[in-house]
């Protein structure tokens, strides 16, 4: 007399389900490869390919210490990199610490209430707001409405703004990725709001905090909608005013209300010259953009490295 | 003793008063009448944000520099009600206290006072081991650094008085500045309770402190207790009777948020006075 669980067992094959389930792994994880492979091989040839067109000017030291031409072969990225930099620096002084601030405020500090559902979620909304609309905005209220001009500084404002969103909501998964147990054990020894955030909770969160601040401004060294939108030059042959000199007080910050170019305007305004040896020269500036995004996101893996260690 | 008077004469004022039914609860401590008080809970009554009342009308004295454990099924409010000494709970939002936890002699209430001044004043070592992802020398100083201490020298001296009363500074000694996760974690959990005695707390509460802990680690805990009993006020949940046995001097029994039997854990293991208390420890309940 046979128990109930053992009919029930006595109709399963195991080696045929055994069989059938490795059978499966091995289709999904093919399947797997594939499209990993795909994709991968893509960007590579892409840059593969940039790198092979642009190599005439890559390998020549003048393409980075040149301005832009007339003459293709002369023309250099010079006053791209240049703007590229202090843009990225604008930005990053501007956007890292107020989206740093208000991560914390918002996850930390708000109370719970209707407002602060409203700011999460328009703040989750506007970090899919395509960005020639920040570009419109910035036009219409720095430029047109402020009378800032197309400058460093308005360049900068826009990015910062484009971003802030990816930094807001990186700084609060951060934050909220600490387990409560760290902030009570902080609490229970009397310290406030302040010291646990301030020694415990930004310490335990920042290289999570950092690693969005980099995602987000990696993702503002290549937008170039915003940037065209606000009146950004593509041919300029001057370099914003140096921000140190010789001469008392040292400091100025005039290169803020410079005019300027960055790297993907001076592409797309080589990629849409007529000359054939123009691409060249927007194929080895692609190059270069790609390399600094690549650096300030190996930046980014790097930190949170070291800080897992 | 000024205190202790006080704290009878409440009580009895409360079970006078014709609008309370007769709690039976109440009738069920002894209090051993030359004992020094160190906090007198009256009433205590706390509920949650979502409107759930956890305690419900628990008064009972803490005794200076004794231990008492607070023993119950899961979910009785034993650790709600030992959170409400240094109001962790205020950290969540909605929570609301009724009652009183006075501290004697001075009479203030923990109830009414500013919430980080209490936890100043009132230590705790949690369930699970939580030290800071920082040194084992930054951690036992981390209450001080908070107070604002930051001579060298002094600091030196308590993380070795607070390691040594933690019974860890063998331990540890050679490798103070290795992070604290690098530890076992029985080791973990006597560096937290370092950590609290380092700041000197008038009183100290132990959530369930063994209960992420292999029994050898729990054996040290356990002895640790033992020591700190005579220069500490603990107030400690324990899930483990046995434990309880083995290391307070008072008992308290809570079911369902309310105090069943608070007792000299010699009397209450030995001879409860209540139905429901015997039934638990004798394990027919719970």
């Amino acid at each position: 007399m046979k128990t109930l669980s053992e009919n029930i067992k006595s109709g399963i094959d195991y080696a045929s389900l055994s069989r059938k389930n490795r059978s499966r792994d091995i289709i999904f994880a093919s399947l797997g490869i594939i499209v990993l492979f795909i994709a991968i091989t893509t960007l590579v040839a892409l840059f593969l390919d940039l790198a092979v067109r642009g190599a005439p000017r890559l390998t020549d030291p003048d393409f980075y210490t040149s301005f832009p031409s007339r003459r293709p072969l002369d023309a250099g990225i010079l006053s791209a990199w240049v703007g590229t930099i202090m843009v990225m620096l604008v930005t990053a002084v501007i956007a890292v610490p107020l989206g740093i601030a208000a991560g914390l405020y918002l996850e930390e500090y708000a109370g719970k209430n209707w407002l602060t559902d409203v700011i999460e979620v328009n703040v989750s909304n506007l970090a899919g707001v395509p960005s020639i609309v920040y570009g419109l905005l910035a036009l219409g209220l720095f430029v047109q409405t402020f009378g800032m001009g197309e400058t460093v500084l308005v360049a900068g404002l826009v990015l910062s703004l484009l971003i802030l969103p990816i930094i807001i909501v990186s700084t609060r998964e951060a934050i909220r990725s600490i387990p409560n147990e760290l902030r009570e054990a902080a609490y229970g020894l009397g310290a406030n709001q302040w010291q646990t955030m301030a020694m415990y909770i930004i310490p335990a969160a920042k290289p999570g905090i950092i690693t969005g601040a980099i995602v987000g401004l990696s993702r503002a060294i290549g937008e170039t909608a915003p940037i065209i939108t606000i009146g950004a030059l593509s041919f300029i042959a001057f370099l914003p005013q140096s921000p140190v000199s010789g001469d008392f007080p040292f400091i100025s910050f005039e290169w803020l209300n410079s005019g300027f170019t960055v790297m993907p305007i001076q592409m797309f305004g080589w990629v849409s010259r007529p000359q054939a040896d123009f691409q060249i020269t927007a194929a080895a500036a692609g190059v270069v953009l790609i390399v600094m995004t690549l650096m300030m996101n190996a930046l980014a893996i790097y930190i949170r490295y070291r800080a897992r260690k | 003793m000024n205190g202790m008077s006080k704290f009878q004469t409440t009580v009895q004022d409360d079970s006078e008063k014709p609008m309370r039914k007769a709690s039976e609860h109440l009738d069920h401590w002894y209090l051993e009448p030359d004992s020094p008080t160190r906090a007198r809970v009256s009433n205590l009554k706390f509920w949650y944000g979502d409107g759930t009342q956890a305690i419900d009308d628990v008064s009972m004295p803490l005794i200076d520099k004794k231990v008492t454990a607070l023993i119950g099924p899961s979910g009785c409010g034993k650790s709600t009600f030992l959170r409400c000494f240094n109001r962790m709970h205020d950290l969540y939002p909605g929570v609301r206290y009724s009652g009183e936890i006075n501290l004697l002699p001075e009479d203030e209430d923990l109830i009414n006072l500013d919430p980080n001044i209490v936890r100043m004043r009132v230590g705790m070592v949690f369930q699970k081991p939580n030290p800071f992802p920082k040194s084992i020398y930054e951690n036992v100083i981390a209450g001080l650094r908070i107070r604002g201490i930051t001579k060298r020298s002094l600091l030196d001296e308590i993380v070795e008085d607070s390691l040594s009363k933690a019974a860890l500074w063998d331990e540890v000694k050679d490798r103070l500045h290795q992070p604290a996760l690098s530890m076992s974690g029985g080791q973990q959990q006597r560096l937290c309770i370092a950590r609290a005695l380092a700041v000197e707390p008038e009183i100290l509460l132990l959530d369930e402190p063994t209960s992420a802990l292999d029994p050898i680690a729990t054996a040290k805990v356990e002895d640790l207790i033992n020591k700190l009993a005579g220069d500490v006020t603990v107030l400690i949940v324990t899930h483990n009777m046995q434990q309880a046995a083995r290391i307070s001097d008072y008992t308290a029994y809570m079911y369902l948020g309310k105090l069943i039997e608070y007792n000299k854990t010699n009397d209450l293991f030995t001879a409860p006075r209540c139905q429901r208390t015997e039934d638990y420890i004798t394990g027919r309940f719970g």
